[in-house]
């Protein structure tokens, strides 16, 4: 069955897979966790703070990105962030934007909707006691929040965020639909430019497979470790 | 700004004959609802069956169900689909790899089953979760009262999960409308395929894409209402499910 | 009356505006000229025009002709140093990733056509090609009607997927066409029997049938889509003063004989990565728009000498 493949292709090929396509994955993937994180945190406090308003446009922002297939989001960012920008910076031009900055606002801004639920469930997990006595200490909202409530609800939350973390790291594979170059981009590359689609591919699947493989491997110990009755 | 607007083109006609542009949406909309359908159908079935076979007693069952969750969920659908599409023709005899690349609809059955396989991953995590959830009297009822193994699910077991884990499930279903969109890499030409192929023939990219998106949100809208319908209908009166 | 009052602000804030840009750099010079930099489109598997080498370094003969369009925009805006940015693109991306300012030039092998005229500008066409489809030979098919209900790959958002669909259509032949992202993974379908047949310009398909595993087995069809066309390297519509600039290099590239040295070198010699010969030695017609650049949209307007 594997007589007529050449699998040297993936040796030969190797340092630009990984130098090319896997650090942007990765990086892309570190990036919009972080940017992720602290967007979807602010738009979790904007649903919590009880301001009508600011709960109205979160919950749409969230519902709507939630509603939206991620392959539809990276070809509207795609083309859209440089009319953007030219509407931003009142340029008279669209400015230029990179593919990869493209893809990192994509991702970032996607991802948040996600990251804001996970937050909101952790934030309203917390005991209600926690910022009454944080209130009673003198702390306004920010301290309290900073403080006293975020701390605690990202430890909670930590296994699922990284969880929707290791999500993220499968999704980056769909700017392939925008032609960056990211691992399964240059995988791709390497299996059309030599007609190895086989070999290429199977490799890409195993080198996926192995690190989410062992990133939830990792995730399930970190759970058990910090998982505490409170 | 550089860009020419035009809300008519809707209306104009597209060059693959088959009518206006709104027609190839709504034909690419059809395509992504039975793709979806057909998948959901895959994975239900089959999540069903992997989430029973972690919940039961035998440790070979339990394993082989871990098995394959894991398989399917440590690849991302994209790498799945292309394995589907492109690996598995090469690797069977090649009168069948033949048969399976010159199949008419190849990427419609291609994406409805790997759509199906990935979710039934997820759907038997949600089957597990809520089999595991229910009070541990009941299957020590059910057997108290002589029933085997099997009529322990099917009668007393299942029909309480499957409605304690209605919404979680409506999510699925619409992660799985999500997911259809995956598909245009391997050239099905579903509601985001649909909508680029417009983007590409009549060079209104805003337009296009707009219009994909009130599409997917009507969708989404519909699926939430239907759901919620029926989680309303099969609600058992006293129990803690639903809202 | 109020409201009229504002729109009568508006519309001379608006004209003041226009104005005031009238004597200064506009649009794609002055941004080069700001940001030192300029972005070429490059295409990954247009072969010999803009394609990426073993060092996915991308080369080809439209990437000379725009290396030498950026020499003269450099020397005409009197610029120490410009940076020349690269961008992959594909065929549906070239025109919305234009347009929307991601790159400021296509490099490529895109055909210049009035419809595509409404959305961007073209300079003075560097080749002149049909469209046509490519098979094994084995398949036996040379004419369109031969491709009576098989299954038939384009590229996305090129002329020819349009003249396929087109022909579809109107000669009711019942074809599965089946869209693929770029010419590399096209040529793959019908490498691997997924496709019955590759509708595309046919320089570009001798290219890939020269490059590939075995070329004796292709054949390329006697019918064709359409008369040959123009291919020309893209720039944004409406930027004036960049197009003279872009115009006059390319005019004095191909009126001084460095055109024709630069087609010699990528269609008469040995090019990357395998260093194969394509052989194909200039035609008639553009040799004679060599001698008489012109951007013109209409294949009629392209006669021989």
């Amino acid at each position: 069955m594997f007589a007529n493949f050449d699998f040297d292709v993936i040796g030969r090929s190797l340092h630009y897979l990984l130098v090319d396509g896997m650090t942007f994955t990765l990086t892309l993937t570190a990036l919009s966790a972080l940017g992720g994180l602290v967007f979807g945190t602010l738009i979790a406090l904007m649903r919590l703070s009880g301001l009508a308003l600011l709960g109205r446009i979160a919950g749409l922002y969230v519902d709507l990105m939630r509603s939206l297939p991620l392959v539809l989001v990276i070809f509207w960012f795609y083309f859209l962030v440089p009319y953007i920008g030219q509407w931003l910076t009142g340029a008279s031009r669209p400015i230029h934007v990179g593919a990869y900055a493209s893809s990192l606002i994509t991702f970032i801004l996607f991802e948040a909707a996600y990251f804001s639920e996970i937050m909101r469930a952790g934030i309203q997990s917390i005991s209600k006691g926690q910022p009454a006595a944080a209130q009673a200490l003198g702390l306004t909202y920010g301290q309290s929040m900073r403080y006293v409530v975020l701390p605690q609800a990202f430890r909670n939350m930590l296994p699922v965020l990284l969880t929707q973390t290791i999500v993220l790291f499968q999704d980056t594979s769909l700017v392939y639909v925008v032609s960056i170059t990211d691992f399964l981009g240059a995988a791709s590359k390497v299996a059309q430019r030599d007609g190895r689609l086989v070999e290429m591919y199977l490799f890409a699947a195993v080198v996926y497979f192995i690190i989410s493989c062992f990133a939830s491997f990792g995730v399930r110990r970190l759970q058990a470790r910090i998982a505490f009755v409170h | 700004m550089n860009y020419h607007w035009n809300w008519g083109i809707f209306l104009e006609p597209a060059p693959d004959g088959t009518g206006t542009y709104l027609d190839m949406l709504l034909a690419g909309l059809a395509l992504t609802i039975e793709t979806a359908i057909l998948a959901w159908i895959i994975a239900l079935v089959l999540g069903a069956i992997v989430g029973v076979l972690r919940t039961l007693p035998s440790k070979a069952a339990s394993w082989a169900g871990f098995a394959y969750v894991e398989f399917f969920r440590n690849m991302p659908l994209l790498v799945q689909l292309f394995i589907w599409f492109f690996v598995l023709p090469e690797l069977v005899p090649r009168a069948w790899g033949l048969w399976l690349k010159q199949l008419p609809h190849a990427p419609f059955y291609t994406a409805a089953i790997g759509i199906g396989l990935f979710m039934s991953a997820r759907v038997a995590e949600q089957t597990r979760a809520g089999i595991n959830s229910l009070p541990r009297g009941q299957k020590l009822a059910a057997t108290a009262l002589g029933l085997t193994t099997a009529q322990t699910y099917r009668y007393v077991l299942l029909p309480m999960a499957f409605r304690i884990i209605l919404p979680p499930l409506t999510s699925e279903f619409l992660a799985t409308i999500k997911n259809t969109s995956v598909a245009i890499t391997i050239g099905l030409v579903e509601l985001t395929g649909a909508a680029r192929a417009m983007q590409e023939f009549s060079f209104q990219v805003f337009e296009a894409f707009t219009g994909a998106t009130v599409l997917y949100l009507l969708v989404n809208i519909v699926v939430v209402v239907a759901m919620r319908l029926l989680e309303r209908r099969v609600a058992v009166p006293g129990y803690i499910t639903g809202k | 009356m109020k409201h009229l009052r504002m729109v009568g602000f508006a519309l001379a804030a608006a004209f003041c505006a226009g104005q005031a840009n009238a004597e200064e750099l506009t649009g794609t010079l002055k941004n080069i000229k700001d940001t030192g930099t300029i972005t070429l489109g490059f295409r990954d598997s247009s072969i010999p025009f803009s394609y990426l080498d073993d060092n996915q370094k991308p080369v080809g003969f439209a990437m000379d002709i725009c290396h030498k369009i950026v020499d003269a925009v450099k020397k005409d805006l009197k610029l120490d140093k410009l940076e020349v940015k690269l961008n992959p693109v594909t065929s549906s991306t070239r025109i919305p990733l234009l347009a929307n300012g991601t790159i400021d030039l296509e490099c490529g092998s895109t055909t210049n056509n009035a419809e595509r005229e409404k959305q961007v500008w073209f300079t003075n066409t560097h080749f002149l090609t049909a469209s046509r489809f490519v098979s094994k030979k084995s398949g036996k098919l040379d004419k369109i009607d031969d491709l009576k209900g098989k299954s038939v790959v384009s590229t996305s958002g090129t002329t020819n997927i349009k003249q396929l669909t087109e022909a579809n259509a109107s000669r009711n032949l019942g074809v599965n066409i089946i869209a693929a992202k770029d010419h590399a993974e096209a040529f793959l379908m019908v490498e691997t029997d997924r496709a019955a047949a590759f509708v595309m310009d046919d320089i570009l398909l001798a290219s890939l049938v020269a490059g590939s595993k075995d070329p004796a087995a292709y054949a390329i069809s006697s019918d064709a889509f359409s008369k040959p066309e123009p291919y020309g390297i893209m720039l944004r519509k409406d930027d004036v003063a960049f197009k003279k600039v872009v115009d006059a290099a390319t005019a004095a590239l191909y009126t001084s004989g460095e055109g024709q040295k630069l087609y010699d070198k990528w269609f008469m010699q040995k090019i990357p990565p395998k260093g194969l010969n394509l052989n194909t030695p200039i035609s008639p017609v553009l040799k004679h728009e060599f001698a008489h650049p012109s951007d013109s949209p209409d294949p009629d307007s392209y006669k021989a000498m």
